[in-house]
């Protein structure tokens, strides 16, 4: 049993706060992601969860036993660090076995927990090799390794797949899953990839600037982005922003005039806009087709074949850049002119503050 | 082609006059130690010769050649032990804990060694008169450690330095306790690096003639003073004093060879790797 | 540097504890001896006279600079720093540049280059003085007759010069023990690159392997100095800073008044005056040094 919750924990270095002020729960068995650009303080919160950095103010409970105090060893958590982090001198059967001998497991009890946790993970041929004779997966292995045999309440894990290649990465990303499934243990996991979080998670916290920006399931997020940093952070290729004041709100519909030019009407949203109002209009690049009836004007300046499909960087009326994807065997080429249409119900409304306007009642709008 | 061949060979000429050029006087002494008196004083100076070690066997004979050895031994022994159970707590602690005062601590280390030995040698010398330590091995033992000390610290904080903290912190996560971390993980990690510091501490210390000539007389005088009571020449000794002289500075000369890559590392302070 | 991961409460004792030890035997070896240094400067205090203990106030001092001796002997301090640092760093780096070249054996000609400095320094001196120098029986004496050249007796001649040429056969090694690896460090595809910009043998060295030794160099430079100031060994055993003071620097006249006038008093005063000349010619280098490394950049 393993739930942890932060209660408004803050953090500061000197004068430098870097995290402003977290309220979390995470549920025993979660897959929870945290995820954020580089300095949003994920790496910082894991690391207070560890017991590695101290809690500056707040309150951090672990199955509802505040734990600010305790060293690390003893909060029942075990850390999968970036770059493995494994000791160079010892074998891969020593590494994984090191947290047992210090706890003062018998030498038979820990050669099997070693055996067994080995096994899990395909890795007895290695138990012998000593970490420089290993290669950067084969080290991930054995680090995840050492946290396993520590059977720890949860296992925290500092962007572990950052150091590897991207077709490592791929595989390791399904098998952290199967290993999730399978120990049925809550994870802990921090990344700045959000490709990541989305493949991985039961639920992701987003992160910036030391605050939680949205959390929420991987759907949730793409789909209802609280706000434009959330809605710019999930999903690739990234959502494409324009800025838009309203024009004409009717009770129907509200029209959006585009400072490229051009107008956009839009369903009603829950919350009464005002004519002159500055609103940030996002469109994901998927929801952008390419019509020869469409609204805007627009001429290809870059593509990038990706097979299945392609991304069209296009140009449009007075110089905005939106991404549209389109399916991979259409014809197209730099150069090309092209009109775009973008698909009305899969806008996102952001007010001026970056808060996300909420979606329209259903059954109203176009 | 044969332009750059040429140039290696003037280079390797070259390189081999220089090497053997600086290694002359040690090899020359090497060679008389092998000499029978009257040959090795014999000019011009001869390099044919039938080998003795009669030489040899004379110094190993002198009861006082082998209690100095002894005492070399003990003082180099001794100082560097002491250098590092001092140091390596202190090295540790700056490499992994370091705060804002911990370069500054370093900087003024180095600076203890700039006061020049000869500054307090009158207050060392009554000192350790009034405390009794002249002419022991402990005193001895004791300036030479201190002397060491902060090239022993410097050496070891920058091999320290090189063990990424994330080992450290995954040993915390583990259950180690501090001073678990220094023996488990530090220790064996840095295993070259201590021992290469250890040799140097050992070789300044074997070497170390300034304090040995003027706190010892006999009971506790090293190979230095040893070596150093023979600078007026009295004519038919030379060989024996050559193999005197080649047993006093082998140990450290092989000692210093098969270290000499770890101690650079280390004495340039990862300026240089 | 580590990255300071912030150490709960628990362990934040445990640092500063670790810390003590050295921190605390090297400030008890440093303040003890200095004050009792400055202390005995300011008396009258000779261990021949043990009854006439008194207040002397600066008059060790002004005895000690109006002594010709000390100038000598703080000239000739510096002018041994001076010569075996120039020659030391110099010869160092050509050695360096060369061991540095690949040819077949190089690794037993640097081993036997670094081979001196781990020679004690009282037998460097007797290997020098009886076997290479010695008027009688030397090798060089012997070298330079047979070239008909005749000889002449270095210790009496060119006392200072001849310790200069035993140390910097100490030395030299020591500095080619640094600058070597620092060269051999050195990108290769940066020499590479200034090969297809045209640059060979000595341009190469000046402008991209002299610009990257600056720094081991005033390593070396450094740790020199702080073991040429006490110079004392060589001397010692070879000249006894004869003829006359002709070779005598600070250390030897303050242990010549220590041991051989037994005066403590006079003694601590040049203690003083060495560790002031030890400040001042670190403060000079660490200048000089400085503003090379500006050029540099």
């Amino acid at each position: 049993m393993a739930t942890i919750e932060l209660r408004n924990v803050k953090k500061s270095f000197g004068v430098q706060q870097i995290i402003q002020g977290i309220d979390l729960k995470i549920a025993d068995r979660e897959f929870v992601a945290l995820v954020g650009p580089s300095g949003s303080g994920k790496s910082t919160l894991l690391r207070m969860i560890a017991g590695l950095e101290e809690v500056s103010e707040g309150a951090l409970l672990i199955d509802g036993v505040p734990v600010e105090h305790v060293p690390p060893a003893k909060r029942g958590l075990a850390m999968v660090f970036q770059s493995y982090a494994l000791y160079p001198q010892m074998t891969v059967a020593e590494n994984m076995g090191f947290n047992l001998r210090l706890a003062g497991v018998p030498k038979s009890t820990r050669d099997e927990k070693v055996r067994a946790v080995a096994r899990v993970l395909e890795m007895e041929a290695l138990l012998q090799r000593k970490p420089r004779q290993l290669s950067g997966g084969q080290m991930q292995r054995v680090a995840i390794g050492r946290a396993m045999t520590r059977q720890p309440k949860a296992f925290l894990l500092d962007e572990p797949l950052s150091n590897l290649d991207a077709g490592l990465q791929a595989q390791m990303r399904l098998e952290l899953v199967r290993l999730h499934q399978e120990l049925n243990t809550t994870m802990i996991y921090v990344t700045h990839d959000q490709l990541e979080a989305m493949t991985m998670a039961d639920r992701i916290v987003v992160l910036n600037n030391g605050r939680i920006e949205q959390s929420g399931t991987p759907l949730e997020l793409y789909h209802h982005p609280a706000t434009v940093f959330v809605a710019g952070f999930i999903g690739a290729p990234k959502m494409n922003f324009l800025q838009s004041e309203v024009a004409i709100v009717t009770p129907r519909e509200v029209t959006l005039t585009l400072l490229d030019g051009g107008s956009l009407a839009v369903p009603v949203p829950r919350r009464k806009l005002a004519e002159g109002e500055n609103v940030t209009l996002g469109v994901r690049p998927e929801d952008i087709v390419v019509d020869p009836e469409g609204e805007f004007p627009g001429q290809i300046e870059i593509i990038e074949h990706l097979g299945a499909w392609s991304f069209l960087h296009v140009r449009m009326g007075r110089g905005t850049k939106v991404v549209a994807v389109a399916p991979g065997d259409r014809p197209s080429r730099a150069g090309d002119r092209l009109r775009l249409r973008l698909l009305r119900q899969r806008l996102h409304l952001f007010d001026k503050s970056g808060m996300a306007i909420e979606d329209p009642i259903p059954g109203g709008g176009l | 082609m044969n332009r750059s061949s040429k140039i290696t060979w003037a280079v390797a000429l070259l390189g081999w006059a220089i090497a053997l050029a600086m290694f002359f006087p040690i090899g020359w002494m090497f060679l008389t130690s092998f000499k029978p008196e009257i040959v090795a004083v014999s000019t011009p100076p001869t390099i044919v010769f039938s080998p003795t070690l009669e030489n040899y066997s004379a110094v190993l004979r002198r009861a006082d050649y082998i209690a100095f050895a002894r005492h070399s031994v003990a003082v180099a022994l001794g100082a560097t032990v002491l250098a590092l159970l001092l140091a390596i707590p202190g090295a540790y602690s700056m490499a992994f804990h370091p705060t804002k005062r911990t370069r500054d601590i370093l900087v003024w280390m180095m600076s203890t060694k700039m006061l020049p030995a000869v500054g307090v040698l009158v207050p060392i010398y009554l000192l350790w008169r009034d405390l009794h330590l002249l002419d022991t091995i402990f005193g001895l033992i004791v300036i030479d450690g201190l002397s060491v000390l902060p090239i022993v610290v410097w050496m070891l904080f920058s091999f320290f330095q090189e063990i990424p903290s994330v080992i450290l912190e995954a040993a915390r996560m583990d259950g180690a306790t501090l001073f678990g971390e220094l023996l488990r993980i530090v220790v064996p990690i840095s295993g070259p690096g201590i021992l290469a510091t250890a040799l140097l501490s050992i070789i300044l210390c074997w070497n170390e003639a300034f304090w040995s000539l003027n706190l010892t007389t006999v009971k506790a005088a090293t190979l230095t003073v040893f070596t150093a009571s023979f600078s007026s020449p009295e004519g038919l000794f030379w060989a024996k004093l050559s193999a005197a002289s080649t047993l006093s500075i082998a140990p450290i000369l092989v000692f210093g060879w098969m270290s000499q890559r770890q101690m650079v590392r280390g004495l340039s302070f990862g300026g240089v790797k | 540097m580590n990255d300071a991961a912030v150490v709960p409460n628990s362990r934040r004792l445990a640092p500063t504890s670790l810390l003590a030890p050295s921190v605390t035997m090297l400030l008890l070896w440093m303040i003890v001896p200095l004050a009792m240094t400055l202390w005995f400067s300011i008396q009258h205090y000779n261990l021949l006279a043990p009854g006439r203990h008194a207040f002397a106030g600066l008059a060790n001092y002004v005895e000690l600079l109006t002594h010709r001796a000390l100038w000598i002997a703080m000239g000739n301090t510096l002018l041994l720093l001076g010569l075996i640092l120039a020659t030391t760093v110099t010869f160092g780096t050509a050695f360096a540049v060369l061991l540095n070249a690949e040819f077949p054996g190089r690794q037993v000609c640097r081993s036997l280059v670094i081979a001196p400095f781990f020679v004690m320094p009282t037998v460097s001196a007797l290997i020098w003085k009886n076997m290479l120098m010695n008027p009688v029986f030397g090798l060089f004496p012997w070298f330079t007759r047979s070239l008909g050249i005749g000889s002449i007796e270095y210790f009496s001649r060119a006392p200072l010069l001849s310790i200069v040429a035993i140390v910097s056969w100490e030395w030299v090694p020591f500095a080619v023990l640094i600058l070597l690896p620092a060269l051999q460090s050195l990108n290769p595809e940066q020499v590479e690159a200034a090969r297809l910009d045209g640059a060979h043998g000595f341009a190469i060295f000046r402008h991209i392997q002299l610009p990257h030794l600056l720094r081991p160099m005033v390593v070396v430079a450094m740790i020199e100095m702080i073991f040429l100031l006490s110079l004392f060994a060589e001397i010692y055993v070879t000249t006894g800073g004869g003829p006359g003071l002709a070779s005598t620097n600070l250390a030897y006249l303050i242990f010549r008044e220590a041991f051989f006038a037994w005066d403590v008093g006079l003694a601590s005063a040049g203690g003083v005056l060495a560790i002031i000349l030890a400040n001042v010619a670190s403060l000079f280098l660490m200048r000089m040094v400085g503003r090379n490394l500006q050029d540099a950049r």
